[in-house]
Parts: C-alpha cells; sequence; structure tokens
C-alpha cells in the first residue's frame, strides 16, 4: 500500500515536469530563438537590433491582444488587418483633407488627438458591426469577418482612390501637428508603440483574470450553451470581443500610419495570419475557452523575432516563410499533445479521488 | 465482493453447460473510464445465440456505455471482445456493422435534415455503379416500414415525424442489415402500446431466424415478458446474470438496487407555504403543427417539491426550459411570489430567481475548459465584484461554502471540472444554481448518470432545500424516485398535463396510465390541457 502511495506521487512528479515544459513551451521556443540567433550573428543582441525588434513586434502583438479575446470565445477574425488599413487611410485623410462640410462651404481640420479618437472610433465600430452580424444574424464568424475584411479593405481603397496619403505631418495654422510623435516619440528611451504594446497587455491580462466579462468570454469559448443557461450574455459577449478587436486594428493602423508619417492602402495587409499565429503559438485554442493573454505577447514575440532573425541571418524570403508555417502547426502538434496529456492527468486525479 | 459469488453458486453448473453453451458475442473484462465516471468495471457480458439477453440496471449502471464499446462507437479503456470465440477489434460503428452487430440506440440518432429513406440507409446505401438506387432504397424501406405496420411516407422528412415514428425508423435502421446480433437500448420508451406489441413480434421472428437479440429496457415487466436471460449490471460492475424464467420484478430491483429501494430516497413531511409560483395557460408551438407546450397551468407552493413525470417528448423539459427563459415564442402567464414574471431572456429570470439544472450536464451545465470554482461562480458573478474587479477572497469563500454545504469531494477548487466524478459534477451545477439566491429550482432530471451514493446525496439535498422554503420542480423519468421525493406529481403527455396527484395517490398505475394519455388510437384531442 505504502509502495504504492509512492509510486503513485512519483509518477505524477514526473508528468508534473513534462506538463511544466509543455505548458512553457512558446516561451522556451522563444529562448531557444533567441540563443540560435544571437550565436549567429553578432548583431543579433545589440541595443539597435533589439528596438527595431520590439517595434515590429508591438504592431503584432497588439492585434494578437484583440485576436485572443475573439478566439478565446471560439470565434475567428480575419478583417484586423484590412481595419489598420481603413484607419490609417482614414486618420491620413483628417490629417491632410480634414472634413468637409459642402453645406457650411468650409473644411474642419480636427485636432491631432481628435483624429486619433476618432479613428478609434471608426475602427472598434468596425468589430462592432462583425459582432452583430455574427450574433444577430447567426453568420459564421469566419464568413462575417471575411466580409469585413474585403469591405474595409475597399473603404481604404476609396478613401483616397487607391493613392497613398503622403506626408502625415499636418499644418500649424490648422492646429493638426504632432501626428508623427505617436510613431516616433519615446518615453525613457523606449518607443511609444513597446509601451502600448506592455499597457495593452496588462490591461487585457486583468480583463481576463479579473473581471466577470473576461470569465465570460472563456465561458462562452468553453460551452457556450452552458455559460448562457448560466445567465451568461453571449451576444454582448462576443459583440465586445469583435470590438475589442477592432480596437486594436484601429490603435495599429494609427501607429503604421505614424511611422510611415503616410497613409498607404494596402497597409496591414495579411496582419490578421501573423496575429492567427501569433495567439495560436501562445497556447490558446482555436476550439475556444483556452488560452492567456502572457501566452500571446511570447507567442507574438517568438514569430517577429523568427521573422527578423531570419531576415538578418540572410535566409531567403521563400525559406522564411517555410519555416514560419512549419514552427506554427508544430505548436499546434504539441498544444494537441498537452491538451491529451492533461485529459488524462484529469483521469488519474478522478481516480485517486475515489 | 461476497454478494457476486453467492450468484455464482446459485447457477447449478450442469445447466448451465446445457442451456448456455451457445455464446455468440462475449465481451471480457471490459473496464471503461470517462472523464467524470467510471462507467465499467471488470465486466464480462454474455451474449446467447438466437435469444433475447435482457440488460438491466439503474440509469448510470453502465448499460449504454458496455452497448456503445459493442457497436464500437466507444472503445474500452480495458479488456476485449469476442465474436464466436475470435477476438474482435471495434473502431467504429461500421467495424460492427460489417460484422454483423447492429444498434438502436436510447437517444434517437437520426438525421432530422435527411428523409425516412436517407436516414435507414445511411452509410449503408444501395449503390449501383457509384450511383445511388433511390428506388430500390425506397422499395426495399417501404418493405421494412410495412413489416413493422408502420404508414409512413419513405420521402417524408424526419424532422416531420413524431417521436414515436422516428424511433420505428431508428428500428428500421437497424433491420435493414442483416444483422446477426441487434442491440436495442431502450426501444419502446417513446411506443405506445400498440406499436410495442409490434415490435414484440419483429422480435420474436428475428429470434427465430437465429439473431441475437440484447435488449435493454427500464420497464421490468415488458423485460420479464420478452426477455429469455437477464443480466444486470449495478454501478459499473454485473452482479447477477439468470434466465428469465426464473425470476420475479422483485429480485430484479433488489439486483438493481442492492438495497432496499425505500432506504435510499427518504422523503420529510414539510408544512407547505404560500403559493410561490403560478403559471398559467404556458403555451409553446412546435415546428410543422402541434404543441411542445399546451396550455399548462399549475402552481407551486413554497417548501414543496413538485414532480413532473411524463414520457420521452411529453413536453417536461420543454416546461423547465420556458420556466427558464430559453423558449422565446412561448405564450402564457407566470407570477412568482404574486408578481407576474415578464422577463424573457435567461439572465432576466435568473434575476427573478429560477435557476435551471440542466438535463444534460455535460452540453448544457458545465463549461469543460473552467475549473471547478470558475464553473460554480459563472452564473454569480456579480456577487463578488469588489468595486470593478473580482474579489478572490469571496470567490474562494462562497466556492468554499458550496463545496462544504453540498459535501461535493474535490481536492482543490482550482481543478479541473472534468476530474470529478458524475456526481460531484452535478453538485457544482446544483451549487452553481444555489449561488444565484434563486426561489424557484428547475432540476431536470437531477441524477441522470451518477451512482446510487450521489442520487441519495441529491435527494436529501432536495428535501433540505424544500425546507428552507425554497420552491422544487422536479423532472424525472425514474417512476420510483419521483414517487418517493415528489409532494405532489403532475404528469405530462404531448405537451399537455393529464393527470395531477398528491404523494398519497400517487401510484406507478396511475402515473404511467397517464403519461401514455394521447398516445392510444383513440386519442381524445385537446381537452385535457385545462390543468388544475
Amino acid at each position: 500500500m505504502d509502495q504504492e502511495n509512492k509510486k503513485i506521487t512519483r509518477k505524477i512528479t514526473k508528468t508534473d515536469i513534462q506538463q511544466f515544459l509543455l505548458r512553457g513551451r512558446a516561451f522556451i521556443a522563444l529562448i531557444l530563438v533567441f540563443i540560435v540567433f544571437s550565436a549567429m550573428s553578432p548583431q543579433f543582441l545589440s541595443t539597435g537590433n533589439l528596438v527595431i525588434m520590439s517595434k515590429h513586434v508591438a504592431i503584432n502583438a497588439l492585434l494578437a491582444i484583440g485576436m485572443t479575446f475573439v478566439i478565446l470565445t471560439g470565434g475567428i477574425d480575419l478583417s484586423v488587418g484590412s481595419i489598420v488599413g481603413m484607419t490609417a487611410m482614414i486618420a491620413g485623410g483628417l490629417i491632410n483633407e480634414g472634413i468637409i462640410l459642402p453645406q457650411l462651404g468650409v473644411i474642419v481640420y480636427p485636432h491631432t488627438w481628435m483624429i486619433i479618437v476618432l479613428s478609434l472610433i471608426v475602427g472598434t465600430l468596425m468589430g462592432a458591426i462583425s459582432g452583430f452580424v455574427i450574433t444577430r444574424f447567426n453568420v459564421a464568424p469566419f464568413i462575417a469577418t471575411l466580409g469585413m475584411l474585403y469591405v474595409a479593405r475597399g473603404i481604404a481603397g476609396l478613401r483616397n482612390n487607391g493613392y497613398t496619403f503622403p506626408n502625415l505631418i499636418g499644418r500649424p495654422e490648422f492646429g493638426n501637428t504632432g501626428f508623427p510623435i505617436l510613431g516616433a516619440g519615446n518615453f525613457l528611451g523606449i518607443n511609444y508603440s513597446i509601451w502600448l504594446m506592455i499597457a495593452l497587455t496588462i490591461i487585457a491580462y486583468i480583463i481576463t483574470t479579473r473581471l466577470p466579462f473576461g470569465r465570460h468570454v472563456y465561458a462562452v469559448g468553453g460551452n457556450e450553451r452552458a455559460a448562457e443557461l448560466s445567465g451568461v450574455r453571449i451576444s454582448r459577449t462576443k459583440v465586445l470581443v469583435y470590438s475589442i478587436s477592432g480596437f486594436c486594428s484601429a490603435l495599429v493602423g494609427l501607429i503604421i500610419a505614424s511611422q510611415l508619417v503616410a497613409a498607404h492602402p494596402a497597409t496591414g495587409e495579411s496582419f490578421e495570419l501573423n496575429a492567427i499565429a501569433a495567439v495560436v503559438l501562445g497556447g490558446t485554442s482555436l476550439a475556444g475557452g483556452r488560452g492567456s493573454m502572457g501566452g500571446t505577447l511570447i507567442g507574438a514575440f517568438v514569430i517577429g523575432v523568427l521573422g527578423d532573425g531570419l531576415v538578418m541571418m540572410g535566409v531567403s524570403s521563400f525559406w522564411q516563410k517555410v519555416i514560419k508555417g512549419a514552427v506554427i502547426v508544430l505548436a499546434v502538434i504539441i498544444d494537441q499533445v498537452q491538451a491529451r496529456m492533461q485529459e488524462r492527468i484529469a483521469l488519474q486525479q478522478q481516480q485517486i479521488i475515489k | 465482493m461476497s454478494e457476486m459469488n453467492a450468484i455464482q453458486e446459485l447457477q447449478p453448473t450442469p445447466e448451465e453447460n446445457i442451456f448456455f453453451n451457445d455464446i455468440i458475442l462475449k465481451a471480457e473484462k471490459i473496464t471503461k473510464i470517462f472523464p467524470g465516471t467510471v462507467a465499467l468495471e471488470n465486466v464480462t457480458y454474455n451474449v446467447y445465440k438466437g435469444k433475447v439477453n435482457v440488460l438491466i440496471g439503474e440509469n448510470g449502471a453502465g448499460k449504454s456505455t458496455l452497448m456503445k464499446i459493442l457497436a464500437g462507437v466507444e472503445q474500452p479503456s480495458d479488456g476485449r471482445v469476442l465474436l464466436d470465440g475470435h477476438e474482435i477489434l471495434l473502431h467504429s460503428p461500421l467495424d460492427a456493422a460489417k460484422l454483423g452487430i447492429g444498434i438502436i440506440y436510447q437517444e434517437l440518432n437520426l438525421c432530422s435534415n435527411l428523409s425516412v429513406v436517407d436516414n435507414i440507409f445511411l452509410a449503408r446505401e444501395v449503390v449501383q455503379n457509384g450511383w445511388i438506387d433511390k428506388k430500390d432504397q425506397v422499395k426495399k424501406a417501404v418493405e421494412m416500414i410495412n413489416r413493422l405496420e408502420q404508414k409512413i411516407d419513405p420521402n417524408a422528412m424526419v424532422s416531420e415525424l413524431r417521436i414515436g415514428q422516428q424511433q420505428i425508423i431508428e428500428i428500421a435502421k437497424a433491420l435493414i442489415q442483416d444483422v446477426r446480433i441487434l442491440i436495442m437500448d431502450e426501444p419502446t420508451s417513446a411506443l405506445s402500446a400498440a406499436e410495442v406489441e409490434i415490435l414484440f413480434r419483429v422480435i420474436r421472428e428475428l429470434k427465430a431466424q437465429g439473431v441475437s437479440i440484447i435488449y435493454i429496457s427500464h420497464k421490468l415487466e415488458e423485460l420479464l415478458q420478452i426477455g429469455d436471460i437477464i443480466t444486470v449490471l449495478r454501478d459499473g460492475r454485473k452482479v447477477a446474470e439468470e434466465e428469465a424464467a426464473k425470476v420475479s420484478v422483485s429480485w430484479l430491483i433488489e439486483k438493481m438496487v442492492g438495497r432496499n429501494p425505500a432506504a435510499l430516497f427518504t422523503r420529510k413531511e414539510r408544512e407547505l407555504g404560500d403559493v410561490l409560483l403560478k403559471v398559467e395557460n404556458l403555451t409553446a408551438p412546435r415546428l410543422g403543427g402541434g404543441f411542445v407546450l399546451d396550455h399548462v397551468s399549475f402552481e407551486l407552493r413554497k417548501g414543496e417539491i413538485l414532480g413532473f413525470y411524463g414520457l420521452m417528448g411529453a413536453g417536461r423539459s420543454d416546461l423547465v426550459d420556458c420556466l427558464a427563459g430559453m423558449h422565446l415564442q412561448s405564450s402564457g402567464k407566470i407570477w412568482l411570489d404574486g408578481a407576474p414574471v415578464t422577463s424573457k431572456t435567461i439572465s432576466e429570470r435568473i434575476n427573478r430567481g429560477f435557476v435551471l439544472v440542466p438535463e444534460d450536464r455535460q452540453r448544457y451545465g458545465l463549461v469543460q475548459s473552467l475549473s471547478v470554482m470558475d464553473n460554480m461562480l459563472l452564473a454569480s458573478l456579480k456577487k463578488y465584484i469588489k468595486r470593478v474587479f473580482l474579489n478572490k477572497k469571496k470567490e474562494k469563500t462562497a466556492t468554499e461554502q458550496q463545496v462544504k454545504d453540498l459535501s461535493i469531494r474535490v481536492a482543490s477548487i482550482r481543478q479541473p471540472i472534468t476530474s470529478l466524478s458524475g456526481g460531484n459534477q452535478q453538485k457544482v451545477v446544483v451549487a452553481k444554481g444555489l449561488l444565484t439566491k434563486p426561489k424557484v429550482l428547475l432540476l431536470d432530471e437531477p441524477t441522470r448518470g451518477i451512482d446510487v451514493g450521489a442520487k441519495s446525496e441529491i435527494f436529501e439535498l432536495m428535501n433540505r432545500l424544500a425546507s428552507q422554503n425554497y420552491g422544487v420542480i422536479f423532472v424525472s423519468s425514474e417512476l420510483k424516485e419521483i414517487l418517493a421525493m415528489s409532494d405532489r406529481i403532475i404528469v405530462m403527455s404531448k405537451g399537455a398535463i393529464t393527470g395531477e396527484f398528491s404523494h398519497k395517490e400517487a401510484t406507478e398505475e396511475k402515473l404511467v396510465t397517464a403519461s401514455a394519455f394521447g398516445h392510444s388510437p383513440s386519442n381524445g384531442g385537446n381537452n385535457h390541457g385545462s390543468g388544475k
């Protein structure tokens, strides 16, 4: 009897280690990527390179944070890249052309901060529309956001007939200068976009762990019917998560337009795929209900560092794609292995309690 | 353990050799573990050739699981299956079908979006040169339907058929294959008496053709009428195997329950309070005509356990779903504590004091990816907010209180919900409901699929809640449970109330008669819907 007990304990510790390794896989992958690249390329760990990499990561991470909310509910948002482009064009247009009021024959140039707020509102609304279509008309998230992908990209092109809004510096006489600061500005020597990534990750973490809304997000993704019967307002929760994703996309659109000091209608093309990849790499289940913000952040870093590292090493862009694809699928395979193992552990626990 | 030895001694070995020599299918030392329960533990089950092999046991005894293993739907965690003495591996229902094992499931497994013919020939379509031979299929389907003495249009959509007819189609689907072994998992639960007679005639025909039948049912008299050999399962273990001719109903009950059934559920006499819930003319239409709920009216008092009995599809579950706010298109009036209830959404109903413990725990009761604590608090999260954030301490206190009150056996409140046994999972669902501070508890089959010990704990809990002035609505298909626990029993059939009995008046016969109302050919129409 005693011996048996001992055996059980030893077995659990072994599986515990396996579990630990599997759970922390994204982080381990990140460390591995760092070690490999810094060994192969001396400039890799230079401050300049780290800052540039972090800026790249921030773009994807911000999108991935919004995407995590959506995927946690069991949905998907394909429209994020297009909304990035659309909000960039809207902000660019507002700076360069202002709002034309034909009845009054005047052109209103809003303040820069108003432009930012307006763009964020538009992005959030686009997300909310996706959420509304999904919940009200029972359209599959894939289809609804695919539609939004085209619509938003189309609007981005329509805004200036497919042309770029260049030179978004505003004019002092209109009081709309200062837009480039968002992309170029630093605080404590660190770019604003990186600060935004840190802030949003913390906020998203708190939302998912400490607010009823966050719990509802997990419950909806885990078992929608059970959540509904528990009184969770499914439609509201879903509209909110798509709105959050839209908000994050708008923020990214603004950052990119500001960094480039120009708004191009093709901005953000295929960004949605990078964001989904980061979320999945971070251990969030596409079926919903399982995952975390911390994981997503690490996932975004793995994707970003992998991309930049391969560029620095001079790997051809075709090979980069092959490697990226393989890493993503591998991550999901490991995820499945872990899920199955967790189930087995649950069964063991149950027998022990019995 | 000693009991099992005793049973083996009961069976004289010489006779066993004469009578039991023809085992066609043998499930040997089968163990099956599910997340949440050990469904089968070292069960050896024999199927005799050309006999009606009856398998009985309480809900959750493991009958359906054993059948699913024999039909290739589930794979055993341990043990093997022998056909004619050779080990067979059943990875899918198709494997079983190829070996001549057919199954009629307890839950209807028809595709409601397909026609009767398409359903009957699903996955075994009659094919000619790669094309489906529709004509031949229809011809064969009509033959089969005629053999079952039914008038069903083979091209009708299954969704348009009533439950009893669907069950007939399910039977036809199994019979259309050339089966050597036919498993029938509660085939009569939705059939009228006349239809049961037809089914029994078909069973006898099949037997004469040498088909071995495995027959599962809860209707004990029926079993003794049709069965040849009876095997009893209890809590996932085999407790007896005996010839049907040698046993009686009381023997069956004793073996199934394993102890005096009366001791399991003890109802306490209580003083009933004022009217808590009043329902008037609650009506919900059914897709394709008729009613899911047909002008249902009743009252529930404080401290009362009101039982609802009926056959499958009688509308009991729809009634509690409706009260919980699920049927949007329902009409009728509801009063709670004298004030009308007008809210339509589930969350508003929860705020008003209705809470549903749903019938299907896994699908509707639990979020499998969350922990015990998160599941338990899901419906009442608002109560643990401090300023804007959820307060960990409040959450923990509330959970631990419920774990103690309902004696839920957990190692940690943060462990995954799937690691609990079925009974404990059910208690978590109940706890989730109680934390919303309800007035009316709607318990839909709260004892389904949980072991006997957990059952009696659930009953004890029901008693306690009733004595704390909750109103309890208790839906169950288990005659014994409903008779023992309810202060009053309402019987439903086809969406309408067809009988109401006080605890003293109620008997099994009365309930069964009332539940069959409207199922006989001489259906008197809808004049029974006025309620009381």
